[in-house]
Parts: C-alpha cells; structure tokens; sequence
C-alpha cells in the first residue's frame, strides 16, 4: 500500500484495487461505504470531544481560569468523562411530548452535520464525495438542521423550548441568505462549483488575498453569517441560557442532549472547514504567485497540516466571539441580516461578477 | 367601575396572551423570583412579580431577639451589602441610647461601607453581564470582589457576612495590613475599571441592548420610590449619604452622580461611575483613621427606652430605612426595614411593558435586584 502524507489518493486507489480483486464489485463498493462511514463516525465523536476540550480551554483562556486539568493530564480525558456521563444518564420521559418527533429530532441535527462532513476535503485525494455542484450541496443540506431544531423544540410540549425554536427557525432561515451569497462569491471567482476545483484554483493564492477587497468582505460576512446559523455566541438566541435556560434542548437529557451538543461543536468545525477551504484555499499550502523557491518550500508542510490549521484558527475566532460579545436581540438580530448584511452581499456579488468579466482579480 | 376593570385587567391575564414563568428557578432572577410574564410572539404585553419565595419572616423574628443578635439577622436581607445593613440597625439602637461612638468607629465603618459598595458593583456589573450573554464579564468581577473579601477576611475575620458591627461600635480593631491592603486594591481597582469598559461599556452590541431600553422617568421614580443608583440614573437625587450624612460621611467629599437618561445604560452608568466615588471617598479617609476605641462600653443587657426610633442609611441598592418601635424591654416590639429592592423591583412592569424577552432581563439586570432582601 502506497501512503503517501502528501496526497491521499494513491492509498485510497490501492485500497480500491486490493478490495476489488478479493471481492465482487458491488461487494466491494459496499465495504467502502462502510469504510468511510465508520471513519466519518470516529472522526465526529474525536472531533466533538476535542472541540468541546478546546472550547473549555480557550474559554478559560479569556476568562482567567485554568479549565479541566484533573482529569488526565491537563484535564483531556474531562469531555470523555462528561460523554460517559452523559451516556449512563436517566432519559426523562417528556410527559405529552411527541414521543416520534421528540425522539427523531436529535438524530436530524446530527445526520445533516454527517451530510455535510462528506463534502469537505480534508487533503488532496481525502475526500469522500467530490461532487460536481459540491457548493449547492452544501448550503442544501447545512439549512436542513433547522428542521431538527424546530421539531426538538415543538415536540418538547414546553414553552421555552418553543420559543427557543422559533427563534432559531427565523434566525437560520435569515442568515442562511448570507452563507450562500458569499459562498456564490468564491464560485464566481473561481468559475465552478466543484470543491476540489475550487480548491486547485487556490493553487497560486488563496481567494481572500486574489479577490482585492471583496472576497474579505464575504469572508467576514460568511464569519458573521455562519457563527449565526450555527446558533453560536453572540448569535446563540435559541439558547440563550440566561433568557431560555437551554433553549430548544431544555427537555432533553442524556445522550440525546449529548446528540445536540456534539452537533453543534461538529457543526462549528464544519462551517470553520467551509470557510477555510473557500477564502483560505483549504488543503492547499500558502503559495504566493510565482515564487517557486518560497512555494517549493510551503509545499513540504503535509496539506492536512495546512487544513486543520487553517480551521483550527477559525474555530479559535469563533470561539473568541462567543466568549467577549454579549447577545444580541432577536429584532437586532433580523436587523443586522436583512437590513446590513444583505444588501451588502449583493451589492458585493454584483461587484465580483464585475470583477471577473474584467479579468482584474489575480 | 374603573377601578375594577383596572384591577380585572392586572390580575387576569389577556386569553391570547402566551404566558410563561420566568423563575422560580431561573437563571437570570438571581434568586428565587418569579416572573409571570404575558407574551405576544416575543414582546412582552405584561409582568406579574410574584415574591415570598425566601420569605423568612425576619421581622417577626427581630421581635423576639435581643438588640444584639438582630445585627446578625440584618446582613441575611442584601448579602452583598452585609455591612450597611449591619450598621444601619446598629445606628438606629446608638441613636436610641445616645450613644456617641468615638470617631475611629465612624471612619473604620465609612471605609468598610464603601469597599462594599465596590464589591456589590462589582458583582453586579458581573451578572449585568452575564444577563447579557457576555459570559467571561463575571470572572472579570469577581477577580476584584475577591480581593475586597480577601480584606474584609483579615479584618473582620469573616467573608461574606462580617457582622462586623456591633451596637456602640465594631467587633474587632482593624488589621495592621489594612491600611496598605487597602490602598494596594484602590491602586488595582483604579487600573481595572478601564478594563471594564474596554471590555463591556464600550461594546457596540451592549451599548444597543442598553441605551433607550427600559426608560424610568423621574416622576415614576420619585412615585415608585426607586432609590440608588437606579434612581439617580433617571435624575432623582436620592443619595442619603448627601441628604442625611451619618459616620464619616460628613467629613468626606464626593459627588453624587446623577443621569437624565432613565435607560439601562444610564443606570449601568451611575454604578460605575460609584465605583470611582468611592475609590475617592476611601482616599480621603484611609490615612486619616484616628486612633482611639474601635468600641463604646455597652451594658450588658441593652434595653431601649420607649419611643419610636428611625434610621437612613445608603446601600448599594438604594435607601434602606430601619424603624424601631421598643416599650422598653429587651426585645423590640416592632421592626421594620424598608428594603431598597422591593421597592426597585414594582417598577418592572413598567419598564419592560412592549419590550422583548430579553430586554426583561437586561432591565431587572439593570435593577440590580437581591431577591432575599426584597422578600426578607
């Protein structure tokens, strides 16, 4: 088996030969779905553990605490003790809730943050769908977890949690305008939708350098937008913990509590990999035109490196913003959306279709 | 007939009204307080406080305590201005003996008056912040708040409810580290507070959520009788350190500050701006403690004579008033405490009336509301 840390694809096509000459083909594909969809398994709950690790760190960080170090060394093993937790504790039975939907909708947040995991590549040749419209799909399927919020909190029988609910139903719907404007940004610059094509066009720079000052404006308003549709500080109405408690999850408990807060850690790392794979050109090294000597030498850190790095610092950002701003209002909110951040994207879309007809981006 | 429909329209609540409770158990109530609160989608159409849910009849039991043991019980109303309610009782009994404490007691008390008028600013810019959502503000404050107690630990060999006072005087002589300590903490309050507002007043978000949010008019004020720096953010002098001095504070110069506004953010405002007020007023008397006795010789056994006694005194939350009626034994007949909070906490409906669920919160945030000392 050739590994190679550089680029992925020649592991993943020996694995492919290897299982085809022991196997039919149709078996053979099937073990691969499964490959994959246990790798994704695993990586979700490590990438849910450490994001909650890290967002307990760098919380503490802000404010002068230490954060978990009892358990383990400097406390790692405190999230996994937490999910152990979490996982031996009662389900209270929610008397007249829905029992179907109240059950289903935990399961809808975290298949929507699946879906959308398999969209993004990690390396060169890690990528588990490649799609041709890779954009479209995901502004499709990162809308869908609206659903599950506004059934958990319709199906609670409670009222804070309905509040919660509708809060988020009119906070996700708005902003999801935004993401997908300044996505479209990025898909007019680079002139396809395909995310691996996407990406090779950052080959010479990344977009948020090439794309003069309009590509930092998305990049920033695809900041905003997507802490927002991500329910996350200083957007995070639907939890809102000292308005709602706990917002559309008051009701739940154990692990399908525990469903919705992975969901919404994988979630940020998801948006942080859409962003740096968009503006700061994913896997791809930081190449500056045509400096060979300086790119020849970028090009020796591992992509995946360059990828995690990249997210990691946007989850940091993200993380920063929740743990310095107060909350907004719901009216504000809506404000700021359909009244500032709109107008704005179109305005700036029209600027970079502008741009591109003129050949003046790099 | 008004009237009645007045009262109908109070107490039942429009059929399409959505109605939730906002406490007992809430966080934002500090406290067990309960909010019965009627919405329209997100506005809020009415407030129905409803407390006595840490009733504990403290004044039925001052009756049947001696002068003495009542100090302790004062300082379980507003925890967080233990000392002023321990003083303003302790005043009250001196004034009915005619005791003249010596002028050393006066100034230990103005000082220790006033770091607990910082440490409850402090804790509350803390949970205004909180309220907020700006989670880190409460560790920000509570690093300060830390350091008055850590004070108030060596002095008064007690954190939280020092009970320091004593009718006729104070428990105990001051620390010899006192004076330095104190002055050490004046120099790091005065190098935080910027901090503070880099931090949440200049924030343009809290600034949105404050500025023109839950306006009290002066006349409202004066009519509800909304003392403290929530009063004088609507322009009512109220401060009874300036209108009826007491200890040391005929002695000191400072100022009053006052706002027109009414907003939240004026009344954030008047408790920051006290927080320097009193760095100022412990300034001047921290270098200054005469020497003498830190306690007048009491008897043992304290009777007041017959008569109906009365005291003013400034917390941090506004004007508290202690009455006294005694025939002469050993146990008050009758006390009673007009608690700043209860008559802060009425004006809510009015404030919040038309605004959004968060903005009840930020509002009764900015009230600084101490549940126990509006229920006592």
């Amino acid at each position: 088996m050739a590994f190679n840390i550089y680029d992925f694809s020649t592991l993943t096509q020996s694995i492919d030969q290897g299982l085809n000459k022991v196997m039919s083909p149709g078996l053979a594909t099937f073990t691969e779905f499964v490959i994959v969809g246990v790798a994704f398994l695993a990586f979700y709950a490590l990438a849910g553990l450490f994001l909650v690790y890290a967002e307990r760190k760098v919380c503490a960080l802000i404010q002068i605490r230490r954060g978990p170090n009892r358990v383990g060394p400097f406390g790692i093993m405190q999230t996994l003790a937490d999910g152990i937790k979490l996982f031996l504790k009662e389900l209270i039975p929610i008397n007249k809730a829905d029992q179907f939907l109240f059950r289903i909708a935990p399961y809808i947040v975290t298949i929507c943050a699946f879906m959308t995991l398999a969209a993004i590549p990690f390396s060169k040749g890690l990528h588990a769908i490649d799609f041709n419209i890779g954009v479209f799909y995901l502004i499709a399927i990162s809308s869908l977890s609206v659903i599950g919020v506004l059934l958990a909190g319709w199906a609670s029988n409670s009222k804070y949690p309905l509040i919660g609910a509708m809060r988020s139903g009119a906070q996700i719907v708005s902003y999801e305008l935004s993401v997908g404007f300044s996505m479209l940004t990025i898909v007019v610059f680079s002139g396809t939708m395909q995310i691996s094509g996407i990406v090779e066009s950052q080959a010479d720079g990344w977009w948020i350098f090439k794309g003069h000052i309009p590509a930092i404006i998305s990049f920033i308003i695809y900041l905003i937008a997507a802490t927002a549709e991500i329910n996350r500080g200083p957007f995070d109405l639907a939890e809102a913990e000292s308005e709602l408690t706990a917002g559309f999850h008051t009701e739940y408990s154990g692990i399908r509590f525990a469903f919705f807060y992975l969901a919404e850690y994988v979630n940020m790392f998801i948006v942080s990999a859409i962003a740096a794979t968009l503006f700061l050109g994913g896997w791809m090294p930081f190449h500056i035109g045509h400096w060979a000597a300086f790119n020849h030498i970028m090009d020796f850190i591992p992509p995946l490196i360059w990828f995690f790095g990249k997210t990691g610092f946007l989850i940091f950002v993200i993380m920063w913003f929740k743990w310095t701003f107060p909350r907004l209002r719901i009216d504000q909110l809506l404000t700021l959306e359909w009244k500032y951040l709109l107008p704005i994207n179109l305005v700036n879309i029209v600027v970079v279709a502008f741009l591109v007809l003129m050949g003046w981006h790099f | 007939m008004a009237a009645e429909e007045t009262v109908k329209n109070v107490i039942v609540p429009n059929e399409s009204d959505y109605i939730i409770n906002i406490g007992p158990q809430h966080p934002s109530t500090h406290g067990v307080m309960r909010f019965e609160t009627s919405l329209q989608g997100e506005t809020v159409t009415h407030i129905r406080p409803h407390c006595g849910y840490i009733h504990r009849g403290m004044e039925k039991m001052c009756e049947k305590d001696t002068y003495p043991q009542i100090v302790h019980l004062t300082d379980r109303m507003d925890y967080l201005s233990a000392h002023m309610y321990n003083e303003a009782f302790c005043l009250c009994v001196e004034k009915a003996l005619q005791v003249e404490v010596p002028e050393r007691v006066k100034y230990i008390r103005t000082i220790i008056d006033e770091l607990t008028r910082i440490q409850s600013h402090a804790l509350w810019w803390c949970a205004n912040g909180m309220d907020l959502g700006a989670t880190s503000c409460f560790f920000y404050g509570l690093r300060e708040r830390d350091l008055v107690l850590d004070i108030f630990e060596e002095t008064c060999h007690a954190r939280f409810l020092q009970s320091y006072n004593t009718p006729g005087g104070v428990m105990f002589d001051l620390h010899p580290n006192f004076q330095k300590r104190v002055k050490d903490f004046l120099i790091h309050l005065r190098k935080k507070l910027p901090e503070y507002d880099k931090l949440l007043t200049n924030n343009i978000i809290f600034r949105q959520r404050t500025e023109g949010i839950g306006v009290l008019s002066k006349e409202d004020a004066i009519a509800y009788g909304v003392t403290g720096p929530s009063g004088r953010g609507s322009g009512f002098s109220c401060d009874v350190r300036k209108i009826a001095p007491y200890s040391a504070y005929p002695y000191v110069k400072f100022e009053e500050k006052l706002a027109t506004e009414g907003d939240s953010f004026a009344r954030y405002r008047m408790r920051m701006d006290e927080m320097w007020e009193s760095a100022k007023i412990i300034d001047q008397l921290i270098d200054n403690i005469p020497d003498g006795d830190y306690q007048v010789k009491m008897k043992p056994v304290i009777k007041l004579p017959e008569g109906e006694y009365f005291q003013r005194v400034e917390t941090a939350k506004g004007e508290l008033d202690v009455f006294i009626v005694s025939t002469g034994e050993k146990t008050p007949y009758r006390v009673h405490f007009r608690t700043p909070c209860f008559s802060n906490l009425f004006i809510i409906n009015k404030l919040v009336s038309g605004l959004k669920i968060a903005d009840l919160i930020a509002v009764s945030g900015s009230l600084d509301l101490i549940i126990p000392d509006i229920d006592r």
